[in-house]
């Protein structure tokens, strides 16, 4: 078992430095709110994450969650750490006050997520969940419905679960069976759900599903499917839990490669005539409801990906620091983290972790700057970045994390492969995030095509300007001279790509679904090297005036020299698969399979 | 009644202590600091009293630089109604600290004082005593158990022997020992209401001290490190090696 220590410095770091969120807060008129502030609440969730949280990553995934009776049993300790998370208000953090939230930025909540997840990434997806059912409430929501549902969802005393796929519906919704009948003031709701994370559980007196289902008068695909919310128990005249089940239950767990303490439930509904639901919004609505959602939700997995990442490296670090496998010519023993190999393993995953970790801040402080714009213009263009860094987050960081999470195993050697050492937890675990939440192709598919062929490239000729000017700067610094140029052939990279898919999508149909997971992981390790480029920027000015942490600083110049050396470079791969187009890929006839 | 705390900003307990190159004292630069664990403890003991309604006031008080504010904040996220900072440039020694806090003990007349029993730092485990005989009221050192009876303060002592429990008048000092609570994590509600909690500043003359220097800090050394062991083959050879070598029998 391995323990886990918030990695404070480079949070603080990315913060301070390359979000500029006090910058942020000032211009959006913030008071109270500073880098200092969020210094203090993510010490403070810390010192839960790592003293209560963590130390039920191992038994977590050992025990699993299980089903008796149609009820889900969370792993042993999982209750109790619920309750003091709960107690401690954290699930408040970013809720509106007039349901019992704190109101605090978006990015407040990304920074302690990440907290939450790399603690205990099967716990930590129970809170995600209601964030997104408190969201999908809040949005779009009736005055009543909010009053009902929201505040002892916020306070965390009952917690929230997404039903979207059916056996039938996974990536493609319109296929939706799931029924919903009217009848009085609610509806009757049957039908089956999967993969329903965190469908059920005894730790809170309730649980809030939102289910997708489709009216009888609705029209066919995906403009006929509404939303409802189903609660577990009845509630009374007065808005309390009571002790009758409403017709949903758990009918069976997957048994999964990873997140084993998360419950994967199939949910039934309506077996006994109907589970009673409310209507969400308007009716047919509700895809385009899940959608509004969608940008806080792939950020979220994408922010796995990271927090992942991240405890798989602390383990790794201090076995290569402890591990013993080499000789002195005197005879004495030294570990392996003196070998060249297992140096470059340490430094891959640590300079992607900081260059995911900057990526993951800066798109979720997107949210907040549009959020607090003082003009329409200003509120569009952010949430046009939001839109576009959305699909980069989640695909390109989840993706990366498999290959971090590796690394950490392979620096273990065999005891890697052991399940005891806990290593192989955080390969397993991370395998989930490049699926859930729409696969890496999905993601892929939404860049080139929503947020890149539908505007013609323009969002991203704006990033990709914003990349050059950095790499303008840094022509400042004698110092950072290679990166320089580096980050100028990149933003060229990016641009031939970009126009290479414009130009060729309208006469190859298959061309953008072809390169597009070339084309997102591209703009991933783009984007990263522009944040580390700003990283790198920052150390050698706080160098120079002697502020700071000297040791870090450095560090972090290293970290960035080797993301430019061993990371960026792969962007050349990624445009020759580009440029090759669809050929190899769809020339083959099916039936030649 | 009111209850004073003091609380001192001290190392992280997870972080590892760096020596200046120089010998001359532990580097401190960069590295994370937090409320002293003793401390936290006689905080939470405070706002436990507080909570019972034996209490109806949790005032903390902290010495040193302005970044010992970021201490107090904690403490009053834990609970504590307000704080009180006594800005020194450095961290003055003990007997320093207990005639400062003997000064506001006058000023605010708590009926009750808890400290910690010694900083991780410096581990003195001094300060409580020497505040008591400056005040001239009783102590209760070590604290497992602390309960108000009557007029009087019950303290269990972990002694060598085992436990010993004393009655003391108040007003009355206690310092606490690990065992005697473990302390809660600050709610998030509680860390945004700590914001705007009242947090005075005073000088030493204000108070009217002058800090005086009695001790000198001649050099800080890392603790040597341990030397790989040998194997030897035989019991004969480990007696022969103890009586001769090692000397010890």
């Amino acid at each position: 078992m391995s323990e886990y220590n918030h990695p404070y410095k480079d949070v603080d770091f990315v913060i301070k430095e390359i979000v500029e969120f006090d910058a942020f807060c000032q211009k959006a008129g913030l008071e109270d709110i500073n880098s200092e502030f969020a210094s203090v609440i993510l010490n403070e969730a810390a010192k839960l994450g790592s003293e209560v949280i963590a130390p039920l990553n191992t038994t977590g995934d050992s025990q699993g969650a299980t089903l008796k009776d149609n009820k889900v049993q969370q792993a042993d300790g999982f209750n109790e750490a619920y309750q003091q998370y709960m107690e401690n208000g954290w699930s408040s953090l970013t809720a509106e006050e007039e349901f019992g939230g704190q109101n605090l930025p978006n990015l407040f909540g990304t920074a302690i997520n990440e907290v939450w997840q790399s603690a205990n990434l099967a716990f930590s997806l129970c809170p995600m969940l209601t964030q997104g059912a408190i969201s999908a409430i809040k949005h779009h929501g009736s005055d009543s419905l909010k009053q009902t549902w929201l505040p002892n969802m916020i306070s965390g005393q009952w917690t929230g679960t997404m039903n979207l796929t059916e056996p039938d519906a996974g990536t493609d919704l319109a296929a939706i069976k799931t029924k919903a009948v009217p009848n009085n003031d609610h509806y009757l709701i049957s039908g089956q759900k999967i993969y329903i994370t965190w469908g059920d559980h005894q730790m809170t007196e309730n649980v809030v599903h939102l289910v997708l289902a489709r009216l009888p008068d609705a029209p066919a695909g995906v403009k006929g499917i509404s939303l409802f919310v189903v609660p577990k128990f009845l509630l009374d005249e007065q808005g309390n839990t009571t002790s009758k089940l409403n017709d949903v239950q758990c009918t069976a767990l997957e048994h999964k490669l990873g997140i084993h303490a998360s419950p994967t439930c199939s949910m039934s509904f309506g077996d006994n005539g109907g589970a009673i639901g409310y209507l969400v919004g308007e009716p047919h609505k509700g895809l385009s409801y899940m959608f509004t959602m969608m940008n806080h939700a792939r950020q979220d997995v994408g922010l796995q990906g990271l927090a992942v990442s991240e405890r798989s490296y602390q383990q790794a670090l201090e076995y290569a620091k402890e591990r013993l496998q080499g000789t002195n010519k005197d005879g004495s023993r030294f570990s392996i983290i003196k070998f060249p190999d297992v140096r470059r393993m340490l430094m891959q995953m640590k300079s992607s972790i900081e260059a995911m970790r900057a990526l993951a801040y800066v798109a979720s402080n997107e949210t907040d700057k549009s959020r607090y714009a003082k003009t329409e213009e200003e509120k569009a263009k952010h949430y046009s970045r939001v839109e576009l860094y959305t699909p980069i987050v989640k695909g390109w960081l989840t993706e990366l994390a498999q290959e971090v999470t590796y690394l950490g195993t392979q620096i273990h050697g065999g005891m890697g492969f052991i399940e005891e050492t806990g290593s192989a937890q955080h390969y397993r675990d991370a395998r989930i995030l490049t699926i859930y939440e729409g696969t890496t192709g999905i993601q892929a598919l939404d860049l080139v095509g929503r947020k890149t062929l539908f505007d013609q490239g323009e969002q991203l000729a704006q990033l990709l300007s914003e990349i050059e000017h950095t790499s303008v700067d840094l022509q400042q610094y004698p110092e950072l001279a290679r990166l320089a140029i580096s980050l100028d052939n990149a933003v060229k990279t990016g641009q031939q790509a970009r126009n290479w898919l414009l130009d060729n999508a309208q006469t190859d149909k298959t061309a953008a679904g072809s390169v597009s997971v070339n084309f997102m992981m591209m703009f991933g390790y783009i984007s990263g090297a522009w944040l580390m480029a700003k990283a790198a920027i920052k150390s050698q000015q706080k160098l120079k005036s002697g502020e700071g942490d000297a040791q870090f600083l450095k560090a972090k110049l290293v970290t960035v020299q080797f993301y430019f050396d061993h990371l960026l470079p792969r962007i050349q791969t990624n445009i020759a698969s580009i440029e090759a187009g669809s050929d190899s890929i769809m020339s083959l006839p099916e039936d030649q399979f | 009644m009111k209850i004073l705390v003091t609380v001192k900003r001290v190392i992280d307990y997870n972080v590892k202590a760096r020596v200046k190159a120089d010998n001359s004292d532990v580097d401190l630069a960069n590295t994370k600091m937090a409320l002293n664990p003793f401390c936290e403890i006689a905080v939470e003991e405070a706002i436990r009293l507080k909570e019972s309604g034996a209490a109806t006031e949790v005032i903390v008080v902290s010495i040193g630089p302005k970044a010992c504010q970021e201490q107090i904040r904690t403490a009053l996220a834990l609970g504590a109604d307000r704080g009180i900072q006594i800005e020194t440039d450095s961290m003055p020694e003990s007997l320093n600290v207990a005639k400062l806090l003997a000064k506001v003990v006058e000023v605010e007349q708590p009926g009750l004082i808890i400290m910690g029993k010694q900083a991780i730092d410096s581990d003195n485990n001094q300060t409580g005593q020497m505040l008591a005989a400056l005040l001239d009221i009783p102590q209760g050192t070590f604290a497992s158990k602390v309960e108000l009876v009557g007029d009087k303060v019950h303290v269990t002592r972990e002694v060598d022997g085992g436990l010993q429990t004393i009655a003391l008048n108040m007003p009355a000092i206690v310092t606490t020992d690990l065992r005697l609570n473990e302390p809660r994590y600050a709610s998030l509600p509680n860390i945004m209401k700590a914001k705007r909690k009242p947090l005075a500043v005073q000088t030493p003359a204000d108070l009217g001290i002058e800090l005086k220097s009695h001790t000198k800090l001649l050099k800080v050394e890392a603790p040597t490190e341990r030397q790989a062991g040998i194997k030897v083959n035989s019991i004969e050879e480990l007696i022969e090696k103890l009586q001769n070598e090692a000397k010890v029998i």
